[in-house]
């Protein structure tokens, strides 16, 4: 009901304010984005339906103050109009602070309760998830679970989820548009948010607090599933990486653990045990490369590893002195890590 | 009701004229050129060189445009498209708003209160030179590839040595320490002129709104400022010296930075903004053909805005996790100084629904000023709400906002105020053809580029980001953005050929062109360099339209208020502008831009690390300051010591 009430308010926000934008509008929305005015959570739709109310009040004021305004120009041009020299104080009072006082405690009013909403879950979430910003990823971590993955955060529909937020190097900002208002990461603190997801999907979130060199590729993906699943996807989460199946895997994990990768990089189950960079146990089954900056696929994953500064310059992992001939089998194992 | 100019003709002979010709006049030489103390020259050289930094910061934010017109564009290197928003923010803030702004001030505050010159004209000439070589000291950064970085706010710790090594940061915090001792400087002269030097009867209930709004401001920048310059020191030195402000891991606080930063920085927005406001109220009652309404009310919000913008700065900070109380307590504030803004706007409503107007460019401006500002109003609102804040903060729909607020709410007024004062400042009218065009293509650029940013904000787009994925949904929006942001472009280089087109080929401007109320117009286009050859006696809020004024300049003018024996002009009480004295004003002078280039020396040593040229600079900068301050040798009689 919701969504296509908003669907339908927002093509009445084109035709009012945009005019000629509509065709590009849904042209845009054919792309399924991170559109706050699309929410699928909690938080999200309590703001959205906030920022109509706000949308229409400003219409009508506006609306208001431009009627007063074409009225003078087309009224008060003529040449013959005498000046008139009085001093309507009572009219500017009125307008101008008497009727914006009474709007305005209305939404101040509004905003608080919005806010007091916003701040704890209405049920004790069961699952914790903890994020720590990096320039320029997020290392996702479960309460209790010994893995871990990176820029995509699995949780359960339906319920509310803990997000506990810590930085390790600069500020960040936790946004998923259409589940939750922002959360800056501070420096030295930890910050809690939460997600509630109301139907399944995946929702785009992205770093919110310009972070450096590589704020534009900070992006996450929070995947909503059926409880059912989240459990399966957790267990696996925790439990060890997947063992090769093929020979090019095996190939391929040779020259993964006999090579720099393992000082930064973490597989559950093997000898790669580094902290530096996004643990890889689950690599193959991710969303992107680089946060959001190329999709996951063979291709990229050869190009990310032969050289990763030109896919997204200045990310700390250096380029690596990988043999062209076993880059294949290398691919190919980190693609079965799933 | 324009005033008869014939009856203003009638007054001082010409040799009173003479006189003051000759004790005013500034020697037309290479040396003069550096040595000038005259306000009217200063504030020309404001306002030209506030334009070339805008035209800089303008090209870099076309740069950026270029590079998100499409996704994953490679126009730009993240680096350069990093430095280049860094260095947009910071120098239309700091570099054109605010010296644009003073330009207009240092121009009009003493014709308008009927005044020779400036308080202290060789502090003014000071704040100039200073203003440019900071300028010059920020830009020159970014051909060498170590403009600032880390966003015209510079957050910790990404700001700090660790996280952005180099010259980047170094060069925002000692430019903006360099700067801001011009801006306070500006500002105490703002307030001794508007305080003392008015001219006779002219009590605070006849100045005019736009010599409040300016007083008001400088108000504000004497508290705001010194908490940036502490906030830029404390960086400077965690960065050059490891001391450990801001440093989490060793006892700092992180959000120190931004409690600071704020703290100036939100009054900074109506430092920008409350001067341009006085513009308006300037501009829009002239083309009415009558006095503004509620001009008590109008005052009375430019002084509530400059009080209450000092509790407003946490609502920059709503994401960051403060208690739920204190953000109550900002929100309420944040909301509440809207209503000082909105009784201006209905004020000017009712101004122009009680004239008869008369459209000409800069009346074209004030209204796009008026559509735009509403629009930045709206949405200045809903940053107030804090869970609405959560939701947009640092997202596309704050660029817009702020862009709705700044250039509606500046650059308008800005533009408004080039035609209007043109005639006043160069002698020559502008093209009313060409100001059309040009109002016209920035009306609808400016609209262009910026409205669709609150869409492409809500759709989710974060700002500060030097690219982004197609098929998000933001693709049309930015399109659309770019197109606007060329045909902006294009409108503002209309306005830069219509002033050089005035300049070359303008007719000769009257004295009063529009029928205007308030003292500039009282005197010749351009003002002589003593401004007026006879200091008006004010009886009313509207001067010029008072016949009074121009008969206490005609043939019945006392001495008193001539004032031909060297440079004088006229102290005032501060309340009543009741007589008090005549003042000696200073002659030309070279020591305040040797001093300045002191301090450029001193801030370049630091800024390199060359502490001993900064110590030589400091010397220099003492030694041009104590000659400066030295007393003149004087008789007795002469010091006022009764015999």
């Amino acid at each position: 009901m919701a969504s296509t009430d908003a669907v339908v308010r927002s093509r009445r926000f084109v035709a009012g304010s945009a005019g000629g934008g509509l065709l590009l509008l849904l042209s845009g929305c054919a792309g399924g984005g991170p559109s706050t005015l699309d929410p699928a959570g909690f938080g999200a739709r309590r703001v959205e339906g906030f920022w109509w109310l706000l949308f229409w009040i400003s219409v009508v004021v506006f609306v208001e103050v431009m009627a007063l305004l074409v009225w003078a120009l087309v009224f008060r041009r003529r040449p013959d109009r005498r000046v008139n020299r009085s001093e309507p104080t009572r009219f500017v009072v009125v307008a101008g602070a008497g009727l914006p006082i009474v709007v305005l405690l209305t939404v101040y009013g509004i905003g608080l309760r919005d806010l007091a909403a916003l701040s704890t879950p209405e049920v004790p979430p069961a699952v914790t998830v903890e994020v720590t910003g990096h320039k320029w990823w997020w290392e996702v971590r479960y309460a209790g679970v010994d893995g871990a993955t990176a820029n995509e955060i699995q949780i359960p529909v339906g319920e509310p989820v803990l997000v506990r937020l810590r930085t390790v190097d600069v500020l960040h900002s936790f946004w998923v548009p259409q589940l939750m208002p922002k959360t800056d990461l501070i420096a030295g603190k930890v910050r809690e948010t939460w997600l509630h997801a109301e139907r399944p999907g995946e929702y785009r979130g992205q770093c919110a607090e310009y972070c450096g060199l590589q704020h534009a590729h900070m992006a996450f993906l929070v995947v909503a599933r059926p409880r059912a699943e989240f459990d399966a996807w957790l267990a696996r989460l925790g439990a060890p990486a997947r063992t090769p199946d093929s020979d090019a895997e095996r190939r391929g994990q040779q020259a993964f653990l006999g090579s720099a990768c393992v000082a930064c990089h973490t597989v559950r189950g093997t000898a790669a045990t580094g902290t530096v960079g996004p643990d890889l146990s689950t690599v193959g089954a991710r969303w992107s490369l680089g946060a959001g900056a190329v999709s996951n696929d063979g291709g990229h994953l050869g190009g990310w590893i032969a050289n990763s500064q030109t896919v997204k310059p200045g990310n700390a992992m250096p380029p690596q002195p990988v043999d062209a001939a076993a880059l294949p089998d290398l691919i190919a194992y980190l693609q079965s890590l799933r | 009701m324009p005033s008869s100019t014939t009856e203003r003709g009638a007054g001082p002979g010409t040799e009173v004229v003479e006189r003051l010709t000759a004790e005013w006049a500034e020697p037309p030489t290479l040396r003069g050129w550096f040595s000038t103390v005259d306000h009217k020259r200063i504030g020309r050289r404001y306002l030209v060189t506030a334009a070339v930094f805008f035209g800089f910061a303008g090209f870099s934010a076309l740069a950026m445009r270029t590079q998100l017109a499409g996704p994953e564009a490679e126009i730009l290197s993240p680096g350069e498209y990093n430095q280049l928003f860094s260095m947009h923010g910071t120098a239309m803030i700091f570099l054109f708003s605010t010296p644009m702004l003073f330009g207009f001030g240092n121009f009009l505050v003493p014709l308008m209160v009927g005044a020779r010159d400036m308080a202290f004209p060789r502090l003014n000439a000071f704040g100039y030179w200073v203003f440019l070589f900071a300028g010059l000291f920020m830009w020159a950064s970014v051909p060498a590839g170590a403009a600032p970085n880390g966003g015209w706010f510079a957050y910790v710790p990404l700001t700090d040595e660790r996280h952005t090594p180099g010259l980047h940061l170094d060069v925002y915090t000692l430019g903006l320490l360099f700067l801001g001792i011009s801006t306070s400087a500006g500002a105490i002269n703002f307030i001794v002129t508007s305080l003392k030097l008015r001219a006779p009867g002219m009590s605070l209930n006849r100045v005019p709104v736009f010599v409040w709004a300016i007083v008001a401001t400088s108000f504000m920048v004497i508290f705001a400022l010194p908490v940036l310059n502490l906030d830029n020191a404390l960086l400077f030195l965690d960065r050059r010296f490891d001391t450990r402000f801001f440093d989490t891991d060793r006892g700092g606080n992180v959000l120190l930075w931004q409690h600071l930063f704020w703290i100036f920085g939100h009054p900074d927005v109506y430092i920008i903004v409350m001067p341009a406001l006085g513009i308006v109220s300037a501009v829009l009652p002239v083309f009415c053909r009558r006095g503004i309404v509620a001009y008590p009310l109008i005052v009375l919000s430019v002084v509530a805005i400059a009080i209450i913008s000092f509790g407003v700065w946490v609502h920059h900070m709503f994401a960051t996790g403060l208690p739920q109380l204190s953000y109550g307590f900002f929100s309420a504030a944040s909301t509440i100084i809207t209503i000082p803004s909105g009784l201006q706007i209905f004020a000017w409503l009712a101004t122009m629904l009680l004239g008869r107007i008369v459209v000409r460019v800069p009346f074209l401006f004030v209204v796009g000023f008026i559509v735009t500002f509403v629009i930045g109003g709206f949405t200045g609102v809903m940053f107030a709400l804090t869970a609405f804040d959560q939701q947009t903060t640092d997202s596309y729909f704050v660029v817009a906002h702020f862009h709705y607020v700044l250039f509606g709410g500046a650059v308008f007024p800005i533009l408004a105020a080039i035609y209007y004062w043109l005639p006043k400042i160069s002698g020559r009218m502008y093209s009313e053809r060409l100001g059309r065009y040009a109002f016209w293509l920035i009306f609808v650029g400016m609209n262009l580029t910026f409205f669709p940013m609150h869409v492409s904000g809500l759709l989710g787009m974060p700002r500060r980001v030097y690219t982004y994925p197609g098929g998000l949904g933001w693709d049309p929006w930015n399109l659309l953005a770019t197109v606007g942001a060329y045909v902006l472009g294009l409108g503002l280089l209309l306005v830069a050929v219509g002033v050089v087109h005035a300049l070359r080929r303008g007719a000769p401007a009257p004295d009063d062109p529009w029928g205007g109320d308030s003292l500039e117009w009282a005197t010749s286009s351009p003002p002589k360099p003593y401004n007026f050859p006879v200091l008006p006696r004010v009886h009313s809020l509207h001067p010029v339209w008072d016949p009074r004024t121009a008969e206490s300049t005609g043939p019945g003018a006392t001495e008193d208020r001539i004032l031909t024996d060297g440079r004088q002009t006229l102290f005032t009480s501060e309340l009543d502008g009741r007589y008090e004295r005549a003042v000696r004003m200073p002659e030309e002078t070279l020591k305040p831009l040797v001093a300045a280039i002191g301090l450029l020396t001193v801030f370049v040593g630091l800024l390199f690390a060359w502490y001993w040229v900064a110590a030589a600079g400091g010397a220099l900068f003492a030694g041009t300051l104590a000659g400066w301050l030295w007393p003149a040798h004087r008789t007795p009689e002469e010091a006022g010591v009764p015999a």
